[in-house]
């Protein structure tokens, strides 16, 4: 933490500028906030993102639309797989290719599979900063064997690289089936236990109820989607309202709760969770046979027809949405990701930040589920 | 889930279940004494089979991250129609994405589950991935291995990970079909067998092509194949065709009947289909119905060089081109009614037709080429006088002779090139029952179907047979399979190994033809040396016996003291040097007489090297 007296910038003596991250052990990643403080009460916080520019979206008007498919997974690195499916989809839009039926299954699972090894992801970060080490561990521990399963059927643990267009790039490896079933079995029976030592835990309660609190209105006003807007009540999903891959071919709830407080996103992201792998559940009972990839034509000559597109999907932190632009070349014209980091780390968090106690940064940051290279791109 | 969920405040007491763990074995690998192993998809360190890579770069080009560079190797001999260039990878760039794999043709490129790579030297980060089988050094037994010293210089031996799939490739490794006229249909008339692609079906092929420009290599006179394909893939046939005269003038005829050395390098060939280039070729001289106004080509400033040209075969047709673009006047003499030589006569009309050559040939005619038909050299007009009447010769008279087998009573026989020439261009011939046509080649193989068809046609509603019999056993036949798959969809009957004895007559009638065993074609040097069983024969019956053997040079037009002159190199061809000038000046030569591949695009070839050579001899440079 970087202490900073700006006696002359403040108008009152007592107070502080505080520069929390982006070298700090609470941070979300290479992120920071600049925090006006008077006493332990912050007056104002300034999101300082900027620190991850990777320009991305630059860097693909250069690379043709087959080179592009390995560099979209790297804008999230928690949950690189929706990136990778909004690429394909808009792509297909665009140059109007079919997806076999099998091929939207194992799309559906294999997001499915990406949202729980992210929840796990964020329930470990939200554990970690309330102290919780030891519920940490487990959730670190559980994503591992889900990326066991992502390194069995993909070839790689973080970036699969796996969603291109026109399919999937590899059919599931003889006895996979079962190995998501045993994974996800050996991950649900533990959900007793999470449920003793976390979720139904006093401390966890009191430290998180109440905090971070946001409306419906202000919610919707200021842009937040995925758990931070269904935390307050509203039961607003991609995959139900504009269904994509094979959400619309089973049956699924969405977890909604009222309060919209860190202690009711952190429960949304629990039940999304067990939902998720019941919904994976049913997809695998109802997968068909057939091929999983219609050959795109070849990458050397391929040109998309001119044109513009924006495509959506829910991802494990949002709606996030992508605007590609075709001049009619082998390379996308223009690239535009919409985020959902984006209006949770810079918008909705500076607002709630405001009045909060600096103890509290972390919890309402990590409750927002901000994930720092979303934001920069 | 929508209705109210109740808030659990729980109990302090309650995390205290977690104690239980405690007691519960870890659940971490104590990592490198526990090894983890990665899945058998892991996409680790590249794999390269060295013997397999054909240097094509198709992974540099669609390596996003510009990780991979071809370099050269010395030490490889390439083979015929590839490169001795490998990929090097540097792994600072390098994303593991595997597209690499995916794209690459000859699936030598794979990945390993090897991931380790720790040294102080940056260099070594940056290496030529080879496999197990091409660096025995490197790669190591499970004994020998030891996780300690893992590195690209430390790897494990048949760890492969991700490799490529041809369900999966980015590359199509199936061809557009060409529509073609049924077997049954074809043989009963010599329509023309290959329909042609559509102009679609033409785009999807041409969307095949990966660029890599092996065939360019491979092909004898170099044509700019990728250019053309890659014209004809974005809608303009008429740029591909610029590109293709730039090295061949005669595509209506090579998009026809061309030995395509390019699709047999072709990278796409080694697992799937190669492209069709030779069809692609055609497609685009066929849709362009007047090439004069598409090409826009002018001949150069007028030099006042007179150049005779004999024989108006592809190569004279060819040199006749690009000599008078240069600005000289060139003359093409030929025995023959019309142009094309050896094609005009050779080729089938079901193969070539004559419109098809007529194409070529009347454009060379419009930019100013004069071309004198029926005119026998040595007899209508003599070779010393043209020697002194002309700047330069070009010697383009092909191999115009048939062999015969001189078998007893063989001159009862037909010999191929007069048949062929008398159905395509004369008054035709009538033809037997029961055709035996001897050979294996693809001669033979157009000598057999063009008989077929013509018995067809003469002996309607009758039984017919057309056989073949040659030295050569199904695995060492000289005709293309292609030719062979044809010609037995369309009937013929194949005796493959068994030589002629002896022609069967009786009441000065053909009976049939007396065959022996073969035992071996070639004797242990390689040579052309048959020997046989003499106590397995066979006996073929048969009313026309036809020979299809093999062609020879005819230079009886040249005179005795100037043939003396003549130099032939040890494989019997005319010797010419670097320049294509023949042991006598100023004459040169190109086409059968002179190379090996006894096709029309190697002519071209050698018409390109000798109109340089007459360039730069008659500009004085």
């Amino acid at each position: 933490m970087n202490m900073n007296l700006s006696s002359k910038m403040s108008s009152s003596p007592r107070e502080l500028e505080l520069y929390f991250g982006p070298q700090h052990l609470g941070m979300v990643g290479n992120f920071s906030i600049t925090l006006k403080v008077e006493g332990d009460r912050i007056l104002e916080a300034q999101a300082n993102p900027g620190y991850l520019h990777r320009g991305f979206e630059k860097l693909m008007e250069y690379r043709t639309w087959i080179q592009n498919f390995p560099m979209v997974c790297r804008i999230n690195v928690v949950e690189p797989d929706s990136m990778e499916m909004v690429y394909a989809m808009a792509v297909e839009k665009l140059a109007q290719i079919e997806v076999p039926e099998r091929a939207h299954f194992i799309r559906s699972i294999y997001l499915e599979l990406a949202r729980v090894a992210s929840h796990l992801f964020g329930l470990w970060a939200y554990a970690n900063m309330l102290g919780f080490d030891t519920v940490a561990q487990w959730a670190m521990y559980h994503r591992d064997l889900i990326l066991d399963l992502f390194e069995e059927l993909t070839g790689g643990r973080v970036y699969h690289i796996y969603i291109w267009p026109g399919g999937v790039r590899r059919d599931f490896p003889p006895g996979f089936k079962d190995k998501i079933v045993n994974t996800l079995h050996s991950i649900g029976g533990c959900v007793p236990d999470y449920d003793s030592t976390f979720f139904n835990n006093r401390l966890f309660y009191d430290r998180s109820k109440g905090i971070g609190q946001l409306t419906l209105e202000q919610a919707k006003q200021w842009g937040a989607t995925g758990q931070t807007l269904r935390a307050t009540g509203m039961p607003y999903d991609i995959r139900k309202i504009e269904p994509y891959a094979a959400y619309d071919k089973v049956d699924w709830d969405v977890p909604v709760r009222e309060d919209g407080d860190a202690y009711s996103r952190v429960w949304v992201i629990r039940d999304e969770m067990i939902e998720s792998v019941h919904m994976i559940f049913k997809l695998l009972d109802a997968m068909p046979e057939g091929p999983v990839y219609n050959r795109i034509p070849n990458p050397f000559k391929w040109k998309v027809p001119r044109g513009d597109v924006y495509v959506r999907c829910e991802s494990s932190r949002g709606e996030l949405g992508l605007y590609l632009v075709s001049d009619g070349g082998d390379k996308p014209y223009r690239v535009h990701f919409r985020t959902p980091s984006y209006p949770h780390g810079l918008i909705i968090l500076e607002k709630l930040l405001e009045n909060a106690s600096i103890a509290d940064v972390g919890n309402i940051m990590i409750s927002l589920y901000v994930v720092a290279p979303e934001i920069d791109r | 889930m929508k209705e109210k969920t109740t808030d659990k405040k729980g109990s302090f007491l309650s995390p205290f279940k977690a104690v239980n763990y405690l007691f519960k074995k870890p659940r971490t690998l104590r990592y490198p004494f526990e090894p983890k192993e990665p899945a058998l998809r892991y996409r680790g360190f590249h794999l390269n089979d060295w013997e397999k890579c054909t240097g094509c770069g198709n992974c540099a080009d669609i390596c996003p991250n510009e990780a991979i560079k071809m370099v050269e190797i010395p030490e490889i001999e390439p083979k015929p129609g590839e490169k001795n260039d490998r990929p090097k990878l540097d792994y600072g760039r390098c994303c593991f994405c595997g597209l690499c794999v995916d794209i690459c043709p000859a699936g030598s490129l794979r990945l390993s589950r090897d991931y380790f790579h720790i040294h102080f030297d940056t260099d070594t980060f940056a290496f030529f991935p080879k496999d197990e089988k091409t660096d025995k050094e490197h790669f190591l037994g499970s004994e020998q291995y030891s996780i300690l010293k893992a590195s690209l210089a430390h790897r494990k031996e048949n760890y492969e990970g991700f490799t490529s799939d041809l369900e999966y490739s980015l590359f199509e490794p199936q061809r557009v079909s060409m529509p073609e006229v049924p077997p049954d249909e074809r043989k009963l008339s010599f329509i023309e067998q290959i329909i042609g692609y559509s102009k679609e079906e033409a785009k999807a092929e041409a969307s095949r092509c990966l660029e890599c420009k092996l065939c360019e290599e491979a092909c004898p006179a170099h044509l700019k194949i990728s250019d053309y394909i890659k014209a004809i893939y974005e809608d303009n046939p008429g740029e591909s065709l610029k590109k293709i005269f730039e090295d061949n003038p005669i595509p209506s005829i090579c998009g026809r009947i061309c030995m395509k050395h390019c699709e047999t390098a072709c990278s796409l060939s080694i697992r799937g289909e190669a492209l069709a280039v030779r069809w692609l070729k055609r497609f685009a001289a066929d849709s362009i119905k007047d090439y004069k106004t598409a090409l826009e080509l002018r001949a150069a400033e007028r030099t006042g060089k007179k150049i005779a040209v004999i024989g108006a075969g592809p190569s004279g047709l060819s040199i006749a081109h690009f000599l008078t673009l240069k600005g000289h006047n060139v003359v093409v003499f030929d025995s023959l009614p019309g142009g094309g030589g050896m094609v005009r006569v050779g080729p089938p009309l079901y193969r070539l037709p004559i419109e098809a050559i007529d194409k070529d040939v009347n454009y060379i005619a419009s930019l100013g080429v004069e071309f004198r038909f029926n005119t026998t050299i040595g007899k209508d007009i003599l070779f010393e006088d043209i020697l002194k009447e002309y700047d330069a010769i070009y010697l383009g008279v092909g191999t115009t002779a048939s062999r015969s087998t001189k078998v007893k009573n063989i001159d009862r026989a037909h010999l191929a090139l007069p048949f062929l020439q008398a159905n395509k261009i004369g008054s035709g011939t009538k033809v037997g029952k029961e055709i035996i046509v001897i050979g294996g080649g693809n001669v033979a193989m157009d000598v057999a179907r063009e008989a077929l068809r013509l018995q067809y046609m003469q002996h309607p509603g009758e039984k017919v047979i057309t056989k073949t019999v040659s030295l050569e056993d199904w695995d060492e036949m000289p005709a293309t399979k292609e030719e062979i798959e044809d010609a037995k969809a369309e009937g013929i009957q194949f005796n493959p190994g068994w030589g002629p004895k002896e022609v069967k007559v009786e009441d000065s009638r053909i009976k049939g033809l007396l065959c022996v065993k073969v035992k071996l074609v070639f004797d242990e040097q390689g040579r052309f040396s048959p020997t046989f069983y003499e106590e397995k024969q066979m006996f073929l019956e048969g009313d026309m016996i036809i020979e299809a053997i093999g062609q020879a040079p005819d230079f009886s037009f040249i005179p005795e003291k100037l043939f003396e002159k003549l130099q032939f190199t040890a494989q019997r061809k005319v010797k010419v040097d670097d320049n294509g000038m023949t042991t006598i000046p100023r004459v040169f030569a190109g086409g059968d007489i002179v190379n090996q591949n006894l096709d029309a695009v190697t002519a071209i070839a050698d018409a390109k090297i000798a109109t340089e050579g007459i360039h730069k001899m008659l500009s004085g440079r």
